[in-house]
């Protein structure tokens, strides 16, 4: 192909850009370089074409709450491996190997915070563990967090990144989509107030269940977000999946969602949700800002690379 | 012999050779009625040690077994009357499930459950008992129907899992499934679910939420289906049978794991062999459940049924 057409099609050319680690990045999402310091400010978010890089867990809380005011809650929940389950690996050796990677004990982080001024219980779960997937502990937490919500009458908050339920807890990690989702009914019975966070990606049972169970449900942009992965999907059915596909922007054409949130807006779009639905006065404007995030985001998932959303 | 499995084929033939002898005795030759009988006796001892002794993958063929009976066999077979009701007055009729009014013993029932086909045809009408949405949200109005007019739920959960197609995923397929978990886990009336074949994941609890959850003793529960399992974790689907051994989804497995409250017999060689019997079992279980469901007052059975799903899982702390 002739260097004009490369241009007029408005290909990029084949140098490989890498950079040094700390001043720049380069965006998952355009595959511009951008500069680290410009992201970091905009929560880990691309300056040039929106794209969210994943971001912890951990990072995900310090975020919404209000500073100093998260407790965790339930850390020292640890599996255990009741299939004594073996593939190429032991499951214990999978999880020793995500806990030494991640620093954290399971795939979700709970707790007690405040997000402008109102009590919340928060949960965010953390793609880096075993691919956020839900087993026995996180079926636990999940449903600890709603009930301390429940007891201590504090809004809920949970963030999903997953691809679903954990194949090496087999039948249990299942049931925790029953275990969940009956603790949020219990939850709703009462007039607990229920904020389902979406973020890249949220795929299986963890969609099939408390993801999508929210009084009100928020994505970021461009997360996949879908019951079946989209390569089950095509190898189903033969043909090949439409552009945007299982998007937040198409699930929110169809219906599936309240609102695509892009992340530095998502603080404040909980805080006025709460404030309408709480009958405290409002709190000052400083408690409303979302807090800078130090750590860098995760490498990006790269099954789904090919199938980025149509930029808006 | 083409729908027979490996390991009964030994067993039906034997069955077969018998029956002939059978027949040349009662032609008049009362002579190899001794030998007849041995074989008999073989053919006793023989199915038995295959039965006992079968693997994971061989139950999980049983469970998929191209001849056992699906839903509607047993409605058929279980239900003195049965009405059936269509639709979810949202979107469609969907087929993989089917659902209705029933009086099985003494009792009025809703009933809601997974239909595969039997042939090509009907496969494809039934979309090979993989619901969509609308399946979910059919039985979603019936549960609410149930509750209205205050009659126990029974489901028979038979499913590979929820369709993964592009509609389904359009209209919302985990939403479906998602709500269905939150209404049964409140719903007022009795639920009574039995995995009767294949639980095939999402697309099973889907309609499998409830009081006690019992299994016919060949019907399989996974969170993943083998050939799934071994793709991902073992980046080989014909390593399906490893996978089944290492999900532990058979009756007693779950029983071991106290995710089921029972386990419902089925005749020797598994139901397909003997529906007649097979139904009768269900139909018992059936109504000595819904006996101490429909005496317990709502209030305790909605306590214990968040306490049962609360209690699931293995973890240290």
């Amino acid at each position: 192909m002739s260097w004009f057409r490369r241009i007029e099609r408005g290909l990029k050319g084949s140098i490989k850009r890498e950079m040094p680690d700390g001043l720049w990045r380069k965006c998952d999402g355009c595959g511009e370089i951008v500069y680290e310091r410009v992201i970091q400010r905009n929560y880990w978010t691309c300056n040039k074409c929106g794209h969210h890089f994943m971001i912890s867990a951990r990072d995900y809380i310090t975020m919404l709450v209000d500073e100093d005011t998260f407790e965790e809650s339930d850390a020292n929940l640890t599996s255990v491996d009741p299939l004594e389950f073996k593939d190429s690996k032991r499951y214990p050796d999978r999880l020793k190997a995500a806990i030494k990677k991640t620093a954290l004990r399971e795939a979700i982080l709970t707790g007690k915070g405040e997000i402008g001024g109102h009590p919340s219980v928060l949960g965010a779960l953390d793609f880096r563990f075993l691919g956020g997937s839900m087993a026995s502990v996180v079926g636990e937490k999940v449903a600890r967090a709603t009930r301390r919500a429940l007891e201590e009458n504090r809004f809920l908050v949970l963030i999903s990144s997953s691809g679903g339920a954990r194949m090496q807890e087999g039948i249990l990690s299942l049931m925790q989509m029953a275990k969940t989702s009956a603790w949020l009914a219990r939850f709703s019975e009462a007039g607990g107030l229920y904020i389902s966070i979406l973020t890249h990606p949220t795929t299986g049972g963890v969609t099939a269940s408390f993801a999508m169970l929210g009084d009100i449900v928020i994505a970021e942009p461009g997360a996949l977000i879908g019951f079946a992965g989209p390569r089950v999907i095509e190898q189903t059915i033969n043909q090949e999946l439409p552009p945007g596909f299982q998007r937040s922007e198409f699930l929110l054409d169809h219906g599936m969602l309240d609102m695509v949130v892009s992340r530095p807006q998502i603080k404040k779009t909980l805080v006025g949700i709460f404030d309408f639905f709480s009958e405290k006065r409002r709190p000052a404007e400083e408690a409303r800002k979302p807090a800078v995030l130090k750590t860098p985001p995760h490498i990006e998932v790269k099954a789904d690379k090919d199938k980025l959303p149509p930029k808006a | 012999m083409e729908s027979w499995l490996d390991f009964e084929k030994p067993l039906l033939e034997l069955e077969k050779k018998i029956k002939d002898l059978k027949a040349l005795a009662d032609a008049g030759h009362p002579d190899i009625l001794h030998e007849v009988e041995k074989l008999e006796r073989f053919a006793e001892k023989k199915r038995r040690e295959t039965y006992e002794k079968l693997t994971r993958w061989e139950r999980v063929q049983l469970a998929r077994h191209p001849l056992r009976p699906y839903t509607n066999d047993y409605i058929k077979m279980i239900a003195s009357w049965f009405c059936e009701l269509h639709g979810d007055r949202l979107f469609a009729e969907d087929k993989a499930i089917v659902g209705g009014l029933a009086t099985i013993g003494d009792y009025r029932v809703v009933v809601i459950g997974q239909q595969k086909g039997r042939d090509t045809k009907e496969n494809l009408a039934r979309n090979f008992g993989m619901p969509h949405p609308e399946g979910y949200r059919k039985a979603l109005r019936l549960f609410r129907l149930a509750a209205k007019f205050d009659k126990p739920v029974v489901t028979l959960v038979d499913t590979p899992g929820a369709f993964p197609g592009i509609g389904a995923e359009e209209r919302g397929q985990a939403e479906a499934i998602a709500r269905n978990l939150f209404e049964m886990a409140r719903l007022p009336v009795p639920i009574l679910v039995i995995v009767i074949g294949e639980g095939g994941s999402g697309g099973a609890l889907g309609i499998g939420v409830g009081d006690v959850v019992l299994m016919m003793e060949y019907a399989i529960y996974s969170v993943i289906s083998p050939e799934g399992c071994a793709a991902i974790l073992w980046g080989d689907r014909s390593k399906a049978q490893q996978a089944a051994e290492a999900l532990k989804l058979t009756a007693p497995d779950l029983l071991q794991l106290g995710v089921i409250d029972g386990i419902v017999p089925e005749p020797t060689g598994g139901a397909h062999r003997d529906p007649k019997t097979a139904a009768e079992n269900l139909k018992r279980s059936i109504i000595e459940n819904l006996g101490h469901l429909t005496r317990t007052p709502i209030e305790t059975l909605l306590e214990r049924r968040l306490e049962k799903y609360s209690r699931m899982g293995v973890y240290k702390e």
